[in-house]
This record gives C-alpha cells, structure tokens and sequence, in this order.
C-alpha cells in the first residue's frame, strides 16, 4: 500500500520540493531554518486543506470551483456571528463553520447527482451565488480585528507541541481524509468512479451519490478552512480567498491529480500544496517580482501536466510490446 | 447465373496481373516489437478480398498502412504497378484510398451533405463553399447507392446502417478506388447486412476493389471473391474463395485443426433460481416470463434492436421497469439498483467491452474485489488482509500471473486483463450471470476459451444467461433458447426444437406456414 502510494510521481515532487529549498538555501539560509519550515507549512496550511477536498473531487472526474467562495462566505458568517454574539465559544463556531461549509458542498453535490448539470457549471453558478450572499449579508462591509473577539483570533495561532493549532488541523485533516481515501468503501468508490464510471455502475456503485459525497467532503474542509483564514488575517470581507479555487487545482495538478479523474494521490496533492507554499513564500524573500511568481507557479503547473502526458503516452507502447509476445 | 461467374472469371484472368493496390514484402516493427513481417496483399480491381485472421494476426496494422497513418519499416505499397509511400494519410486518400470502419468516424454534428464532402468541397466564386451543388451532388450519390437520407439531415439522427452508407457515399465521392472495409456488419442488423452486400455487389461492378475485414464466416464466404490469411503478422496463403471451404481457412488461421469448436457438456440442471414473470417496460420490452435452473446455460437470440440488452439492464437494476415480478430461490425480491442485483447475487457482464471492463489505473486486487467490498469492510472500514485474501484466491484459480497484486491493471497484457474483469465477477460469488454477446468482435482462440469458461461456470452450479446474436454459438452452447422480437418473448425452444431454421424463423417473425409454402 504504501509503496503504491510514494510512486514516482510523487517521490519525483518530494524530489523537487527539496532542491528548491536546497536552492534557496544557497542564497538565503535562514529559510530552511526548522522555526521557518513550519511557518512555511502554517501558511500553506489552508491551501492544503482545500487541496485535499478539491483532490476527492477531481477523482471523481467533477471540479469545485466554489471551494473559496464557501470558504467566504463561512468566514463572513462566523466573523458577524462573533460581532454579534461574541460570548459563542470557538468550538461552537467551528462546528458552525463544519455544518455550513458542508450543506455548501452538498448542495453542489445534489445538484451534480440529481439534476445532471456539468459540474463546471455547476460551481461556478455556486461560486457566484455564494459570493453573492457574502454581500447580502454583510452589505459589502468588512468585518475588522478590532470587532473580533479575542479567542476567535487566538484560535488558529493557539501553539500545541511547538505549532500552531491551524497547522494541526492540517496534520489531522491529512491523516483523516488518508484513512478515508485508503481504507474505506467511499474512499475506493471515488477512485473507481473517476478510473471508469461505466464500469463502476456495473459493480454496484451510484456514480452520483459517490460524486455527491466527493463535494460534501470538499464543502466541510472548505466551511473549516473559513473559519481558520478569516480568523488568523483578522478580517473578513467579500472577496477574501478571490481566485483561490484556481491555486487549489494547481496544487492538485502538480501533485499528479489526473484532470481526467481516477488517478491521485493524498500524499501527491499534499506535496502539490506545499510546492506551491514553498514557491510562495521563498520568492519574496530572495527579491524575485510578483510577475516571476506567478510566471513560476504557472511553469510548475505546465511542467507537472506534461509528465502526466508523458506518462499516458508511454502506457500506449505497452500494448505492442503484448503483441510481440502474442507472435 | 452460370454466365456471370464465367464473366467474372474471365475479368479476373484479365486482371489479376496488375492489381490496384499490392503490399509487397511489407514489415513494420514498432520498438522491440515486429506487428507485420514481409506480408503481400493484392487487391483487384471490381473484386472482393477477405483478409482473414485472429485477433492480433496484424489486420489493423495493415490498414493503417494502406490509409497511410503508419508508414512500413520495409517493403513496397504498389499503386498500378509503381511502387510508392503514402507518407500521410492524406496521401493515401489521393492515390484513391478509403476506409469504412466498424465505427464509422464520421461528424454527428454536421449535415449527411458535410459528411460526404468534408475536405473536398465544391468551390463556388471567391472560392466559397457552393452549398446547393454539395446537397445535389450529396443526392446524386446517395441515390446512387439507394440510400433514402436526406443530405441536409444532422448525421446523428440517423441509425449505424445509414451511417455506413453516408460513408460509403463519402467513399465514393472521392472517386475512391479501393474501399476497406473495416467489420463493417458488426453492428447491423440481418436486413441492413443484406442490404450492406447488394451495396458491395455495385461498387464491384464499378471495378472499385473491396478489401473485406470480417470475423464471421458466412459472410465471407457469401460475398468474398478471393481470401487472404494473415498469422501473428505473418502472410499465411491466399486463393479464391471459391476453391476453399470452412475448415481449411479455419486451419490457416489457427495453424491447427479445430474439430470441436464448443465444449462437449453434460447438463444437469438443478433446481430453479431465477423466476422472472410478466417483466414490461413502457417502451422497450413486455411480458417476459421465464425461469432458470442451476447449472443451466440459458440462450437468448433475436436480431439486433429485439430488446433483449435492454430486458437484461433493467433485471440487473439499471433502468426501472414498469411491472413484473423477480424471484431468486423462490423469494420475491425487489432490484433498483445494480448494488441490489449484485446483493441477490445476480451479475451482468455487458457487451460493451471497452466500458465494461477492468478500471485500468486501479491495482489488480482492487479490481477484483470491488463489487464485492461490502463482504470484506464492516462499517464502511475495509478489512485489507481479508480484501487481499479474497483476490488472492480468484488470481490463484483462473491463473493470472502478475509481478504483484498491487500493480495497476494497465500494466498487465489483454488477456490477464481479461482474467481480471473475470475474477471480479467470480469473487461476488453469484448464483446468476449474465453475459451479453460475451464473444463480440474477439478471435475464435479467445472464444473457446470464453466457451470453456462458461461451460465450467455451469458445471460449478451457476445459472448462466447468455445474450448472443450468433446463431453457431447460442445452438452449441445452450441447454434451452428464449427468442425474442421487438421487445417480446415469440419463442421458447429446447431439444431437437434447436436448429437454426427455427431461430431465424422465430426472430425474424416469418410464420411457419410460410417458410413450409
């Protein structure tokens, strides 16, 4: 099992995410120092969480684009709640956070399953109209520090064991949604309904439901994710996370997620998160412009997918090599 | 009758010397592998070629050579004697090349007009497409061929026949010289495959020459002139069809006699599991009744279209039925899902082999066990020792030799792969298999296996349906056979009823009266 799920791929990612560090560490020690490492982890904390929802996703040949805007419009929600009643404690709000974000996804999901619609199209119909409740409910105004309670910032920053809560929520959303995808019924019916939903229906699984349960999932780590960004920045308003569904698929793609659903990996769109958290935080710091990080990030993204290519065309030769042993 | 062949004897002996289109000491060796070594082919102007061979003998690879989309690694292609390369597949269709294949590659979206002329239409001034002369051009052909298609029709609202005669006009409207024809009857109906060889019978007598790539042998002995046998990409012998019969080409192919072609079997039929009774759908199917005993090999004929895939989805949970009623062992259950049929132990394997097959990126043990989880998870949790005992047990049984279970299926060769998609089925442990058209388009090596297969299946105690449109196969391998006919049972036949007669009478709805008169 385990040696299935380091297949090259991702060793070659692990591979990648270590010379860039040792790179960086040429020109800037300092940034591979342990204290930094985990800070780099902490901020990509909320990219891997998503990553990881939207990765059970695209196994199941669907695609969320409305991860970020649940992600909104959660935060906006539970940073007014917190203005108004500033007494709820904060395992309320995250539990609130975990309902909301998930009956977000479910609706996604219902949507997929009973009515048919693309999923494309789908989300990003959601997308707009969960970012357009964040409006509504908040008549386009920020939500500010000053106005948070205390404990609702505290919370993510909260260090146990040398790190903060945030990324033990990371850890722990890793470790779970590994056992799901490993050693569950659900876990091998995303895999068998991206891999071939035809032959899925033959073996007794409902591709729909199965799809369904894919946005569910995304939708509660989106919800819980909500919570942790609005809190940990302090600020929630309308656009916050805009455009950050797009980073969540990149991560994905470089962490060989298959776009074609079917192929993936826990481990792979973990490493995929962190490549991207990586590229993200060192490049500021050894002074390359923001127009070179995006330009990186995209040519990681190019690189990652034509290996994938180059994989599936050399699955074609396999064929032949049969046909030989056949003469 | 006699005057027709002595002319076409004489056209040939005119002919024969210089061939259309001749393969000449052609191999083509792909990286480490040889798919073709030094084969020749000739084809002959207003003559009908089969190409005969089992799957894998090289056939695709050859015409994909004579459209030009690989080119060989030595050897000649001769055009009226010249020897040239079709370096594109572009340069094949102007030396007047064209293919038909089983699944015509054509635009569902466009006009029957468009299909025909994409690529080569006429012109008008300032070089704009003259979309009134292709309609009348599309018509004159399609006239020509007898074919009643409107040219301004989108090509998916017509059915696989129509489709093949918009290729066929397509064919001809590029002044095509030789047609290859590609399993072209695969998907047709009796009446349209008829219809298919009057169609052949024209384009001979426009001297165009017909390469004919079939599986099934009455056809090509219906409508072949001259044979050409290929082996593991080896040319094996060719001749007129004439002058040799069943057995030997047979022998040519296999490189071995075949005297049995289907398992001797010594049925004895247990008591009932499967009762199905007065089974309706709103449009595809009514009052179906039967009843299936353990270790029974339960045949159901018809023509194409006659409803019986769409009786067998519905049995197994796939689409809803309006009534009826199922029993497995003698208790009524309800099936709305394939879960539910799985759960009461009724499998289907489906006639469409690309779909129904293993889920490729997925190692092998999950594969296998994937219709079968439910038995090896408590609580949505699997077990995976038991899990991989499970797949142990069934790659041990049907041999299946793999470097490791935990390899993804993509990596094995066709026939483990097979092994797979079997040993998934089989590890459900069920009391009803159905298998549709279970040897479709494969070569009669694998068949007898599948035979085998199915034999040892009935001999275990399971109660197999088969869904086959082959008549050799449902006679030599049922113990009783259902015929069906738009969408209903017309027949029920066992014993000496068997014969061939009886079934095509039957599903072809002619009375008994009739075929007597």
């Amino acid at each position: 099992m385990l040696k299935r799920l380091v297949t090259a791929r991702e060793t070659i990612l692990l591979g990648a995410i270590v010379m860039l560090l040792a790179l960086i560490a040429t020109r800037f020690p300092g940034f591979v120092a342990p204290g930094n490492l985990a800070s780099v982890f902490n901020d990509t904390s909320p990219l891997i969480l998503l990553a990881l929802g939207q990765m059970i996703v695209i196994l199941t040949k669907c695609i969320d684009l409305s991860v970020a805007a649940n992600l909104a419009l959660t935060g906006m929600v539970v940073a007014m709640l917190n203005v108004a009643y500033p007494g709820v404690p904060v395992p309320v709000i995250l539990v609130i956070a975990v309902t909301l974000g998930t009956i977000m996804g479910l609706f996604n999901g219902l949507l997929v399953w009973k009515l048919e619609i693309p999923p494309i199209v789908v989300t990003l119909g959601t997308m707009t109209i969960y970012r357009g409740i964040i409006f509504l409910i908040s008549e386009g105004k920020w939500v500010n520090s000053h106005e948070m309670s205390d404990p609702f910032k505290a919370f993510p920053r909260a260090e146990v064991l040398g790190l903060p809560v945030l990324s033990w929520v990371a850890i722990l959303a890793v470790v779970v949604i590994y056992l799901l995808m490993t050693r569950t019924t659900l876990g091998r019916a995303f895999y068998a309904v991206g891999g071939n939903p035809h032959a899925a229906v033959y073996a007794g699984i409902n591709v729909g439901r199965t799809q369904f349960w894919a946005y569910t999932i995304a939708g509660a780590l989106a919800g819980i994710t909500g919570y942790l960004w609005v809190s940990r920045y302090a600020v929630a308003y309308v656009d916050i996370a805009g455009g950050f569904e797009l980073t969540v698929v990149a991560a994905c793609v470089i962490g060989g997620v298959s776009i074609a659903g079917g192929i993936g990996s826990v481990i792979g769109a973990l490493l995929g998160a962190v490549f991207l958290g990586v590229i993200n935080n060192a490049l500021p710091v050894i002074n390359v412009s923001p127009f070179w990080q995006l330009a990186i990030s995209g040519g990681a993204i190019i690189i990652a997918v034509a290996l994938n290519a180059r994989a599936n065309r050399t699955k074609g030769r396999v064929i032949l090599k049969r046909a030989e042993q056949a003469a | 009758m006699l005057m027709k062949s002595e002319k076409s004897t004489e056209a040939a002996a005119v002919t024969a010397s210089t061939p259309i289109l001749a393969l000449d000491g052609i191999t083509k060796t792909f990286p480490g592998v040889k798919a073709l070594s030094e084969v020749s082919l000739s084809l002959f102007p207003g003559q009908v070629t089969a190409l005969v061979g089992e799957n894998g003998a090289g056939k695709s690879t050859v015409v994909k050579i004579l459209t030009g989309i690989y080119q060989p690694t030595e050897g000649h292609i001769i055009v009226d004697g010249e020897a040239t390369r079709f370096s594109t597949a572009q340069a094949a269709a102007d030396a007047g090349i064209t293919a038909i294949h089983q699944e015509t590659v054509l635009f569902d979206e466009l006009s029957v007009a468009e299909n025909i002329f994409l690529g080569h239409a006429p012109r008008g001034r300032f070089g704009l497409m003259d979309w009134p002369e292709m309609v009348r051009k599309s018509r004159a052909i399609l006239d020509e061929i007898g074919a009643e298609i409107d040219p301004s029709h989108k090509l998916r609202d017509l059915g696989i026949a129509n489709k093949h005669l918009v290729a066929i006009a397509r064919a001809l409207s590029i002044d095509a010289r030789v047609v290859i024809m590609d399993e072209p009857t695969a998907a047709l109906s009796h009446k349209e495959i008829q219809e298919l060889y009057e169609l052949v019978e024209q384009l001979k007598t426009q001297g165009k020459a017909i390469l004919f790539i079939s599986h099934k042998f009455d056809e090509i002995f219906r409508i072949a002139d001259n044979y050409t046998v290929f082996r593991d990409g080896q040319f094996v012998g060719e001749g007129r069809i004439a002058e040799v019969d069943n057995d030997a080409l047979v022998k040519m192919m296999v490189g071995r006699e075949v005297d049995n072609i289907f398992p001797t079997r010594t049925a004895s039929p247990g008591e009932t599991v499967l009762e199905v009774d007065g089974y309706e759908h709103p449009t595809e199917f009514a009052d179906i009744s039967f009843s299936l005993k353990k270790g029974e090999i339960l045949g159901f004929y018809g023509l194409v279209g006659a409803g019986r895939s769409e009786f067998m989805q519905s049995l197994f949970g796939i689409t809803k039925p309006a009534g009826g009623m199922v029993k497995i062992d003698g208790t009524a259950v309800s099936i709305h899902s394939p879960a539910d049929a799985v759960g009461h132990g009724i499998v289907y394997v489906p006639e469409d082999r690309g779909k129904q097959g293993a889920i490729t990126p997925m190692p092998i043990f999950q594969n296998i066990t994937l219709p079968s989880l439910a038995r090896t998870s408590r609580k949505g949790f699997i077990r995976l020792a038991e899990e991989f005992q499970l797949a142990r047990s069934f790659t041990e049984r049907l041999d299946l030799r793999a470097a490791s279970l935990d390899t993804p299926v993509e990596s094995l060769s066709g026939g483990n792969q097979q092994k797979v998609v079997i040993a998934k089925w089989l590890a459900t442990q069920p009391k009803v298999i159905i298998l549709d058209e279970p040897t479709k388009g494969i070569d009669i090596g694998s068949k007898a296996a599948v035979h085998e297969f199915m034999t040892e299946l009935a001999a275990q105690g399971l109660a197999v349906i088969m869904v086959s449109s082959e008549i050799p196969e449902v006679l030599g391998m049922s113990d009783r056979i259902i015929v069906m006919r738009e969408g209903r049972i017309v027949a029920e036949v066992d014993g000496d009823d068997m014969t061939p007669e009886t079934l095509v009478r039957h599903a072809a709805g002619i009375a008994t009266e009739a075929m007597e008169g």
